[in-house]
């Protein structure tokens, strides 16, 4: 009887199995959570990479966000506007003009800008040169070092090194926010590309010490708080600081700053020209 | 066998993670916050006193009478997926947050081989219903105060200044050994 010693485990565990699974089955009738179909759908759409980048766990996590309407139609920053647009169809809701920002390095300060305290000659590294004295060759503490964490960072290429400073060409930019989180200094944010109108400083000093080591220092005048007549541009510990929400893109703080730290001049006709014009991207 | 000393037994002395080195995948991976490794550790008990119980029935009741009981490991793989097939489905409807947070490593149960672990000492130690259900929520619980523990130590760690070669699992494991070894200052407490 040879035979009987394969039949009986093939029906004792195939039985078993058979009824673990009808038992499952039943139960997943009894615990079943509607799903919403459109969730299915929106996951189906997103770039399925599980990058993380939209502040969910995974691509799941943005589309269940997403379809609760917890998170935007844009909330995805790799898939763009062209999954937003997608999205929005399958939510039935107007495809609103998504946000696109732009990675932005909050420092002006170039090498005949900025006054440097000592040669460094080791590894060309921000995360390197930081850990030295005064964070960096740099006299001011808080500005760029141009070593270039960033641009290796990068997967895109869009950050080079200009005039020893990094720049970050919007053009090119994904907004995946590698670079703002490699920067020793932290001096890389995501800004509206919309908005003209930056920063371009991170100094928290007051005045006469941005003044003491950086021409293109943001030396907290107020000037721009008191031009702006949106209320959108404060100073907060000695730098000025932009509400984007309330921005208007005017440019008429950017033409008053005597320090050329804002970005996005406008040429007003009756204003005589500005000094200086620097414009990073 | 006194049931008291049994799960004591489980709890500290023969403590699954720490001392038997099963289970260290979900032991590891869910114990960064105190919260998760707690759901981690309550999912874990769930299911391994289920499985206690459905393994030994299985064994029993079905294994040996058909004289097949060198097909235990598959059995007892069978009965633990589909248990935790069934607490994932339970805890979706009914603890959606938890089941967020355990995430992945709540089908991981499934090759947790601390619940594949406690059903096969069962068997070997020939356990009866009782002493099984004991021997597995010891066993159980001694995971999940295993993994609480590690997860408060894991939290502080995480506040600190810690150089870049340790960051992350390799202080981790150090900290995993380091318990185990206070762990071992239970072994003798208890012969079983």
């Amino acid at each position: 009887m040879n035979w009987m010693n394969i039949l009986y485990p093939v029906l004792g565990l195939g039985g078993l199995g058979l009824l673990f699974g009808g038992c499952l089955g039943f139960a997943g009738k009894i615990f079943r959570v509607e799903e919403d179909p459109k969730e299915a759908e929106i996951l189906s759409t997103l770039p399925g990479a599980n990058c993380g980048g939209c502040g969910y766990p995974g691509c799941a996590g943005c589309a269940a966000a997403i379809a609760k309407g917890d998170a935007p139609v844009n909330a995805c920053p790799v898939g763009g506007a062209p999954v937003a647009e997608k999205i929005a169809a399958i939510l039935g809701v107007s495809a609103e003009e998504g946000e696109a920002v732009t990675a932005f390095v909050h420092c002006s300060g170039t090498c005949e800008k900025a006054n440097q305290s000592y040669d460094y000659c080791g590894i060309s590294d921000c995360e390197m040169a930081v850990q030295l004295a005064g964070k960096g060759p740099k006299s001011c503490s808080f500005g760029c070092l141009g070593m270039g964490s960033c641009v290796k960072a990068c997967p895109f290429g869009a950050i080079h090194i200009e005039n020893g400073i990094a720049k970050v060409d919007s053009s090119l930019c994904r907004a995946c926010g590698k670079c703002v989180a490699v920067c020793p200094k932290h001096l890389i944010t995501l800004v509206p590309v919309s908005k003209k109108v930056r920063v371009g400083c991170s100094s928290l000093k007051s005045g006469k010490e941005v003044l003491s080591v950086c021409k293109a220092g943001c030396i907290g005048c107020g000037i721009c708080e008191k031009t702006c007549p949106f209320d959108a541009i404060h100073v907060v510990d000695h730098l000025a600081v932009i509400d984007y929400t309330k921005c208007k893109n005017c440019g008429l703080c950017a033409n008053k700053c005597p320090k050329g730290v804002l970005t996005g001049k406008k040429p007003l006709p009756k204003k005589e020209p500005a000094p200086e014009t620097d414009t990073p991207a | 066998m006194n049931l008291f000393l049994l799960l004591l037994a489980g709890i500290f002395v023969n403590n699954y993670v720490l001392s038997q080195f099963l289970g260290i995948c979900p032991f590891l991976g869910v114990s960064k916050k105190i919260e998760t490794a707690a759901g981690m550790g309550i999912a874990v008990i769930f299911v391994i006193v289920l499985a206690s119980a459905a393994s030994w029935a299985v064994y029993h009741l079905l294994l040996v009478p058909l004289k097949m009981e060198y097909l235990y490991n598959i059995a007892f793989i069978l009965v633990i997926a589909s248990l935790v097939q069934f607490v994932e489905m339970f805890l979706k409807k009914s603890m959606p947050a938890l089941y967020q947070a355990l995430g992945v490593f709540l089908p991981l149960i499934t090759t947790n081989c601390a619940v594949l672990g406690v059903a096969v000492v069962n068997m070997q130690k020939d356990y009866s219903l009782i002493e099984s259900v004991v021997n597995g929520f010891g066993g159980a619980c001694g995971f999940a105060l295993a993994i609480v523990l590690f997860a408060g130590i894991r939290e502080r760690i995480a506040e600190n200044d810690i150089p870049k070669a340790f960051q992350g699992y390799p202080l981790a494991l150090i900290t995993a050994g380091l318990m185990s070894i206070a762990f071992l200052g239970f072994s003798g407490l208890i012969q079983v």
